[in-house]
């Protein structure tokens, strides 16, 4: 075993523990902290494979991001875990077949013809100044700039719907305009009233 | 070093050793930039507490000395402060997460040092120089709200969590504009390596630097960079009068300490990417004998400073926004004009090769 064995072997196993944690544990913000902790050895993992780009983005995207809104909502939520633990045997056969299935469809896969150690070759090592942060951004601006747009179309789409359906014009709320706050003068708040001073006894 | 490699070598066996070696060296090299920054995080809270108090006509501290001299009054004020905060208690409440509530501080500090990784002190004198180096800050700054929430859901308190809700909602808007502005960086120097893009502002002189070609982005990262570190008058996340010390209310002795250096920490560390990417790094503002003689790291030091300074002057001056005015800023202001300005830039970069090349667009382009 030389030292890349070592450093795969311990984040490949953290990140199996982490994940088994992630759908086992009891309580949902546990469970939301060790998936930042899956994603983090996964792309502990990638960088070991020489797509720093990719690694870094998964932490900017996923733990930065969406981990983050995850753990706020989850935190938010009052959940009942006894209530949602009720149903766990009557629904166990549809939840295993379905494991079996996604199983064996990724088996196909996986072990299929395509896929296999004889299929992939290992890639060659690269040189420290190679960046793969530019040969993606030449591949997905060139030959997959139509995918790569569609895709952004896509999530913009995506994204304008999501505010769509949550913004309600409400009229009864008290918001105040920091525009008309700001342009406020000073004759509208404050008026000096001169009067004549009065005597002390 | 060669010596200390072929040791090594010969203490681990060729496989091992070199891996072994490169470790060492690095945590080294880790500890060469940790312990100058720890320090000066700690005379940044001196410096803080000075600057303010002349700003406001006291003195500020001045007791506590070494060896009883008396002009050094003050000076060994952070020192005795660290003690304090080492003897005293660390209580963990009832009703607290006893793990998470130890882990918040850790996770809160630890991307604040991380990013230092990748930052450029002079062209040579860089402990990561690594392709996506921007990418990585960016990712960096933004594990930093874990600490934050993490603290206050582990604290089992209503203030804390309230004060987590609104750092996070916080943090993750001015990370958006944040991300935005250094997206006009990134176009300006075509290079997402920091070294790459001090090199891209050199020219002259202070006219050169992205500060000028992209002044309203400087402003925007600079004023996130307040709102990122929850600093005044951003600093809804703690707001002392509003909800006890937010996030940190229940944290006593160096746990409490850990988000204060955190916090100072990550103060540097924006001022310090401010420095680079916005005002030239190691650059001397004028490249003519008496600057240009001045070591780089000096002018990078004096830059990070003078940023520092606005720190600091910012807390003495403005009060406390309100929430609402806070996402008004980052949503509908901030992002609007990065989002424009991106447009302009990448429009003018189009613009034909003779037009780059007259005056004033042939000192940025």
């Amino acid at each position: 075993m030389n030292f890349l064995d070592f450093v795969f072997y311990s984040l490949a196993s953290v990140a199996i523990v982490a994940a088994l944690g992630v759908i086992t544990l009891r309580n949902p913000v546990h469970s939301v902290l060790l998936l930042v902790l899956v994603f983090v050895t996964s792309s502990g993992l990638w960088i070991l494979l020489e797509a720093e780009f990719l690694a870094i983005a998964l932490v900017l995207v996923y733990v930065g991001a969406v981990m983050v809104l995850f753990l706020f909502v989850v935190m938010m939520l009052d959940i009942n875990l006894d209530r949602m633990r009720e149903g766990f045997w009557k629904w166990f056969p549809f939840g295993a077949i379905l494991a079996l299935i996604m199983t064996v469809e990724m088996s196909m896969v996986l072990m299929s013809k395509q896929f296999g150690p004889e299929a992939m070759q290992t890639p060659e090592y690269k040189s420290a100044d190679y960046s793969n942060t530019k040969e993606l951004g030449q591949l997905l601006y060139t030959e997959y700039v139509y995918a790569f747009e569609l895709a952004a179309v896509i999530l913009l789409v995506a994204m304008i719907a999501a505010i769509a359906i949550t913004l309600r014009y409400r009229t009864d709320k008290k918001s105040s305009d920091a525009r008309r706050q700001i342009a406020v003068s000073r004759d509208e708040r404050l008026r000096v009233v001169s009067m004549t001073a009065e005597k002390k006894e | 070093m060669d010596s200390f490699q072929s040791l090594f070598e010969q203490l681990f066996g060729s496989e091992w050793g070199i891996p072994l070696f490169l470790l060492t060296k690095n945590l080294l090299l880790i500890l060469a930039i940790i312990v100058p920054l720890l320090l000066a995080v700690a005379y940044l809270t001196f410096a803080e507490r000075k600057i303010i108090a002349y700003m406001q006509v006291r003195v500020g501290p001045n007791r506590v000395t070494f060896f009883g001299i008396p002009w050094l009054g003050g000076w060994g004020q952070p020192i005795a402060d660290a003690v304090k905060a080492i003897m005293k208690e660390i209580i963990i409440p009832t009703g607290a997460n006893k793990f998470l509530f130890l882990l918040a501080p850790i996770l809160a500090i630890a991307p604040a040092l991380a990013a230092w990784a990748v930052v450029p002190f002079s062209p040579e004198l860089v402990l990561a120089d690594i392709d996506a180096a921007l990418l990585y800050i960016l990712a960096m700054t933004s594990l930093g709200v874990y600490g934050v929430i993490i603290a206050g859901w582990a604290s089992n308190s209503k203030y804390a969590f309230l004060g987590a809700m609104r750092s996070a909602a916080q943090v993750i808007s001015y990370e958006l504009a944040m991300g935005f502005a250094l997206v006009c960086v990134l176009m300006m120097s075509s290079s997402l390596n920091l070294g790459d893009i001090v090199a891209g502002q050199e020219g002259g002189s202070l006219l050169n630097w992205n500060m000028v070609p992209l002044f309203p982005m400087f402003l925007v990262y600079f004023i996130s960079g307040v709102a990122e570190t929850n600093r005044l008058p951003f600093d809804v996340a703690e707001g002392e009068s509003e909800i006890v010390a937010g996030f940190h209310v229940d944290y006593s002795g160096m746990a409490f300490t850990i988000f204060f250096l955190a916090e100072y920490a990550n103060m540097i560390l924006v001022a310090t990417l401010t420095s680079i990417m916005f005002l030239g790094g190691w650059l001397p503002p004028v490249d003519i004998a008496p600057f240009n003689l001045i070591p780089g790291m000096i002018w990078l030091l004096l830059k990070i400073a003078l940023m520092l300074f606005f720190f600091l002057w910012f807390r003495a001056t403005f009060p406390r926004y309100r929430y609402d005015q806070i996402m008004r800023l980052g949503w509908k202001v901030f992002i609007p004009i990065t989002l424009i300005w991106i447009v302009l830039l990448g429009a003018v970069m189009q613009l034909p090769e003779a037009a780059l090349q007259s005056f004033p667009l042939n000192l940025w382009f």
